[in-house]
């Protein structure tokens, strides 16, 4: 299963940057970023080349870091791809509680992550997607 | 200059000091036989009452702190039977439980007495006003100045707290003369006066008595210009008595403590070796007239100091130095007592349990504020929805631990204040200075 390392940050200048360059340091290549914020304060989600390896610099820097399992899959850059895939899930009665894009394997197909809360909804989709032939992106697919 | 009590208030140095012996001397027999708690101190500490004999004997005996109070509660520490007890009052728990303290009729007259002397003292008499802004209820302030000022014979106001616009109608239809408030409720009654049009002319004020908790030279200048009167400090425990265990003269230079009724000492907080006059340390008072509840050396935490030296208002009676802070932790905020171990237990009470935060205090116009920075615990860094949830838990818990308000800020690990390894627990932004501070 692909996974998500969700920092907590302080809503300031600098944050996100210290993030970034603790990755860098290590060679960690940073596949996608989603930051949901508040006024405060805010999560900065990322999937990497090396969730394991990501973790343990971010920790070592201090950062409140944790890991989620998330799904991801590619559409092609075409009308009604998404729809086909989001349908699915409707149709399972499975709810998406964030979600945002990611690279694809090339140039024209979109990659999506999505997030549901619950574990076992989560298997859940990732085998009604496959089932429904729907392209899922693996941990070996960022690597 | 005028006295309540001349006799006493002018006496020299070594007959006050007879009369306290001769007082300590019939209380620590009196406690001895009638207080079961300090009947097993005592033992412990291999003393008898009859190796009390004066003032200088004082050291001798053990301390008594808070959680004497708390592990007695509510009536324990009680030396009459509760027959005799014609009042209760209680002062703001720490760990859920409030500290209970009892009079006996006796105990208010003395009380009353005293509150009465610290209002002659600020230049009170009979045909003043004297209007009582302080809480009214378990809260030893209202009632406390209360019976002084009716023991005085002074018109008596029982104003109680709050409700602003009443307040100066009151103030100008009634013709207050000496109100009793804290002192940051007298700011933001003058703030409250110039925004609904009040002059200070349309009052008749000539003092404040304001008390309660820890205020600066600058707020005392600012309420005497706010309302064109002299603003006095006022200091008082409920474990003592209340309001009025000491009060500022007309000199405006320390408080003189009702020292025939209560003893002062001031004592190293760590090694407890009594500190010679004019070292700063902390106070420790003793009741030697009380019934109910007649306390030996009873640490108030607080930080003062004591000056022996003849007062120019010709009392003769010890001053005290305004308190320069506490030996333990204790924060007041809006005039309640706030321990940070409360809010650490508070944290500690549910799930994704937080053990590094900082308390940020404040004051915003004129209202003390409570910040509670928090370093998040990695759990919940799932969703905004959960940090949120979070917080909202968190001042939930809080606000009902310490029954104040605070405001809840996440933090990042590691990013609040650490100093030689120790966490550093509260930052108090108020900047209460006070004169003493050279």
């Amino acid at each position: 299963m692909l996974q998500q390392i969700s920092v907590f940050v302080e809503n300031k200048a600098g944050r996100l940057c210290a993030i970034v360059e603790a990755l860098n340091e290590v060679r960690i290549n940073i596949r996608a970023m989603n930051i949901a914020d508040t006024v405060d304060y805010g999560i900065v989600r990322l999937v990497v080349n090396d969730t394991e390896k990501a973790v343990a610099t971010l920790k070592e820097k201090s950062f409140t870091a944790k890991v989620f399992d998330v799904i991801a899959f590619t559409i092609p850059d075409k009308f009604g791809a998404l729809h086909e895939v989001i349908k699915v899930l409707c149709e399972n009665n499975i709810n998406i509680e964030y979600s945002y894009s990611l690279m694809g394997k090339n140039q024209s197909e979109a990659g999506i992550v999505i997030y549901i809360k619950d574990s076992e909804k989560t298997a859940e989709a990732g085998r009604v997607l496959k089932e429904a032939g729907v392209n899922l992106i693996t941990p070996e697919d960022v690597a | 200059m005028n006295y309540y009590m001349k006799e006493i208030e002018t006496a020299p140095r070594h007959e006050l000091e007879a009369l306290q012996s001769f007082r300590l001397a019939q209380k620590i027999r009196y406690i001895y036989d009638r207080v079961e708690p300090y009947r097993k101190k005592m033992d412990e500490a291999g003393i008898s009452p009859d190796d009390i004999k004066s003032v200088k004997d004082l050291s001798k005996l053990p301390f008594t702190t808070k959680q004497d109070l708390r592990d007695s509660y509510p009536y324990g520490m009680f030396a009459v039977p509760m027959s005799e007890v014609v009042r209760i009052h209680a002062s703001s728990g720490t760990t859920g439980k409030q500290t209970v303290v009892g009079y006996t009729q006796k105990d208010i007259d003395i009380w009353a007495e005293c509150a009465a002397r610290s209002l002659v003292g600020l230049g009170g008499d009979k045909n003043d006003y004297v209007h009582v802004a302080y809480g009214y209820g378990l809260f030893t302030g209202g009632l406390g100045m209360h019976y002084g000022a009716e023991k005085l014979g002074a018109v008596t106001i029982p104003a109680s707290a709050g409700n602003s616009m009443r307040q100066l109608e009151m103030f100008r239809d009634f013709g207050s003369s000496i109100v009793c408030m804290t002192p940051s409720y007298a700011i933001s009654l003058i703030e409250f006066a110039r925004e609904n049009g009040f002059k200070k002319e349309d009052f008749n004020l000539k003092a404040a008595v304001c008390g309660a908790e820890p205020w600066s030279e600058e707020m005392r200048r600012e309420i005497e210009d706010g309302f064109g009167l002299k603003a006095y400090d006022i200091y008082g425990l409920s474990e003592i008595i209340g309001p009025s265990v000491s009060c500022e003269c007309v000199e405006q230079c320390g408080m003189h403590v009702c020292e025939d009724h209560f003893i002062p000492e001031i004592i190293d907080p760590d090694t407890f070796e009594v500190l010679p006059a004019g070292q700063q340390g902390e106070l420790v008072f003793s009741c030697i007239t009380k019934e109910a509840l007649p306390l030996m050396r009873y640490r108030t935490r607080d930080i003062a100091t004591l000056i022996y030296d003849k007062c120019k208002c010709g009392r003769t009676l010890v001053r005290m130095k305004k308190p320069q802070g506490r030996t333990d932790d204790m924060l007041i905020i809006r005039g309640v007592n706030v321990f940070p171990s409360q809010i650490e237990a508070a944290l500690l009470s549910f799930d994704n349990k937080a053990t590094n935060y900082l308390l940020v205090v404040d004051r915003a116009d004129n209202l003390d504020t409570l910040e509670v920075q928090i370093e998040t615990p990695a759990q919940i860094v799932g969703s905004i929805a959960d940090l949120q949830a979070y917080e909202k838990k968190a001042k939930a818990a809080i606000d009902s631990a310490i029954g104040v308000g605070v405001s809840i800020k996440l933090k990042e690990p590691k990013s609040l204040n650490r100093s030689m390894g120790k966490a550093v627990r509260v930052v108090d932004n108020r900047k209460i200075k006070n004169k003493f501070e050279g």
